[in-house]
């Protein structure tokens, strides 16, 4: 039921062929920080094994949205969400759920990228040690390679996998945090403005990877570049002073928006 | 439409409509002068519509590299990557109306001493008016981004249509009364496809406004009777 109302209410895809189920669903979903309201009643379907780009000017809501996804608000202090959002159809806030086991479901990616400061193999292999995900050393090391394979990353980096993750390049570091992001097996990718710190080089690469990845995960992404929501995403929703002004596929947001606020803030007219 | 951040995008925006009203004034003119030409067998004029081509054609290309440049600087998107587009094949609609006067002010030399029936020439004259405030109307909508312009601009091609295969007729049988017309009658007949063709163009226009101002496509069954590729008419032995 809840299903069809979001079908209705979010429009139908321009692209053809039936659309993804939704893998998350928000409804009336509302964000404080205090006394401050940064998101307002958002409803959002995110579509399985799909882009979905979040866009919008600074403050506008997106990253507090994203960062809703995996429960990754609950550590910023004052911080209150109301509403719902479910995961397969779960409550992602039931006070019953794991956190940490939601954080391997729903994976996350930073603006910086961030490894820590261990070796190229231990960022990458944290992850599944501490989930359990590994029955013996030789079944770790493979989702080790894979994940790295997986990131475009094992190639350059196949024979120093024992020095610092600190010691790659930026774009490197990037791919390393998502092949650590990935090798917990994760559903749903949250990845907030990954290429805004690196070269255009780098960021073809992610954006490349982005279109593999979508195959076998879901993927949210939040950017300020347009071009980039409009090459990597097959949905844009555009955020604006805490609500989302409009949802529609990719293609008709950059070419067609129906709204005037999307329009003028896609083309550059935003006061 | 409010105000780009980046003012110089604007200017680039506003720059490209005035060249295509530039370019519509002298296609206009060419199409209007050719057929004058041809109505008064003035083969200077006809030389001078031959000569301003150049200056359209010109045009045609500043316009197309603009918006290449626009594109590549300002990645455009929604609305301004839409006036972009349309910018372009309107050019390129406006430079082929320019090509089609040129051809009909060329045939106009070419039949300098073969003329026939004026009244013939009457009724290429009479289609040219109907093509001239299409070309004329649609380009005032042009302007000022007027849809209902643009949709009846649209509708209305078919009576030059239905004119031209009329003409197409007449044609055909003038040339079976006397094969000494068939010079003039099928140079006329090339001069009243130009101008059918015309019409035609300005009926494109029409679709790339409809297109810029509400981003989709025109795509109904557009109303047509040029049955002229259908038409023959018997020779009757005399």
């Amino acid at each position: 039921m809840l299903m069809n109302d979001a079908a209705l209410s979010l429009g139908v895809p321009a692209v053809a062929g039936a659309p993804a189920p939704a893998k998350i669903v928000a409804r009336d979903v509302d964000v404080f920080y205090g006394e401050k309201q940064a998101l307002k009643s958002v409803s959002l379907d995110i579509r399985e094994r799909s882009v979905t780009a979040l866009i919008g000017p600074s403050g506008c809501g997106k990253s507090t949205f994203l960062r809703c996804m995996n429960r990754m608000n609950d550590t910023i202090e004052g911080c209150r969400v109301t509403g719902l959002i479910t995961l397969d159809g779960n409550d992602i806030y039931d006070p019953g759920l794991d956190v940490v086991e939601l954080r391997a479901r729903v994976g996350m990616v930073f603006q910086k990228p961030n490894p820590f400061p261990k070796s190229i193999f231990e960022n990458v292999a944290y992850g599944p040690r501490i989930h359990g995900l590994a029955r013996s050393k030789a079944d770790l090391e493979e989702i080790v390679v894979g994940s790295l394979k997986r990131a475009s990353l094992y190639e350059e980096v196949k024979d120093r996998l024992a020095e610092p993750g600190t010691g790659l390049s930026g774009g490197q570091q990037q791919r390393l945090c998502i092949a650590r992001a990935i090798a917990v097996s994760p559903e749903v990718i949250l990845m907030d403005e990954p290429c805004s710190s690196l070269d255009p080089i780098a960021t073809a690469r992610i954006e490349e990877l982005i279109d593999e990845l979508k195959t076998n995960f879901t993927i949210i992404i939040v950017t300020h570049s347009m071009q980039q929501a409009a090459r990597v995403s097959e949905r844009t929703a555009f955020f604006h002073l805490g609500v989302i002004v409009e949802t529609g596929s990719t293609e008709q947001i950059f070419t067609n928006p129906r709204d005037k606020r999307t329009q003028d803030y896609i083309t550059g007219r935003f006061g | 439409m409010s105000e780009h951040i980046v003012t110089s995008f604007d200017d680039e925006l506003n720059g490209l409509a005035q060249r295509i009203a530039e370019m519509g004034g002298l296609a206009e003119q060419s199409v209007a002068d050719a057929v004058a030409a041809l109505v008064s067998r003035d083969i200077e004029k006809a030389q001078r519509v031959i000569a301003g081509d150049d200056r359209i054609d010109k045009l045609q290309r500043d316009i197309e590299e603009s918006a290449v440049l626009m594109i590549a600087r300002r990645q455009p998107m929604a609305r301004d990557l839409r006036e972009i587009m349309a910018a372009i094949h309107i050019a390129n609609d406006l430079e082929r109306v320019g090509d089609l006067a040129k051809n009909t002010a060329k045939r106009v030399i070419a039949i300098e001493s073969n003329f026939g029936s004026q009244r013939l020439v009457a009724g290429v004259e009479h289609m040219a008016e109907l093509s001239l405030t299409q070309l004329k109307e649609i380009l005032d909508a042009f302007a000022s981004r007027d849809l209902a312009a643009a949709h009846s601009v649209w509708e209305r091609d078919n009576e030059i249509d239905a004119m031209y295969t009329s003409l197409f007729r007449e044609l055909l049988t003038y040339m079976m009364e006397d094969p000494r017309n068939i010079t003039f009658c099928t140079h006329l007949l090339f001069c009243a496809k130009n101008i059918e063709r015309i019409g035609d163009h300005a009926t494109n226009i029409a679709e790339n406004l409809h297109y810029l101002i509400t981003g989709t496509a025109l795509t109904d069954a557009r109303p047509k009777q040029d049955t002229s590729s259908l038409t023959s008419v018997a020779y009757k032995e005399t």
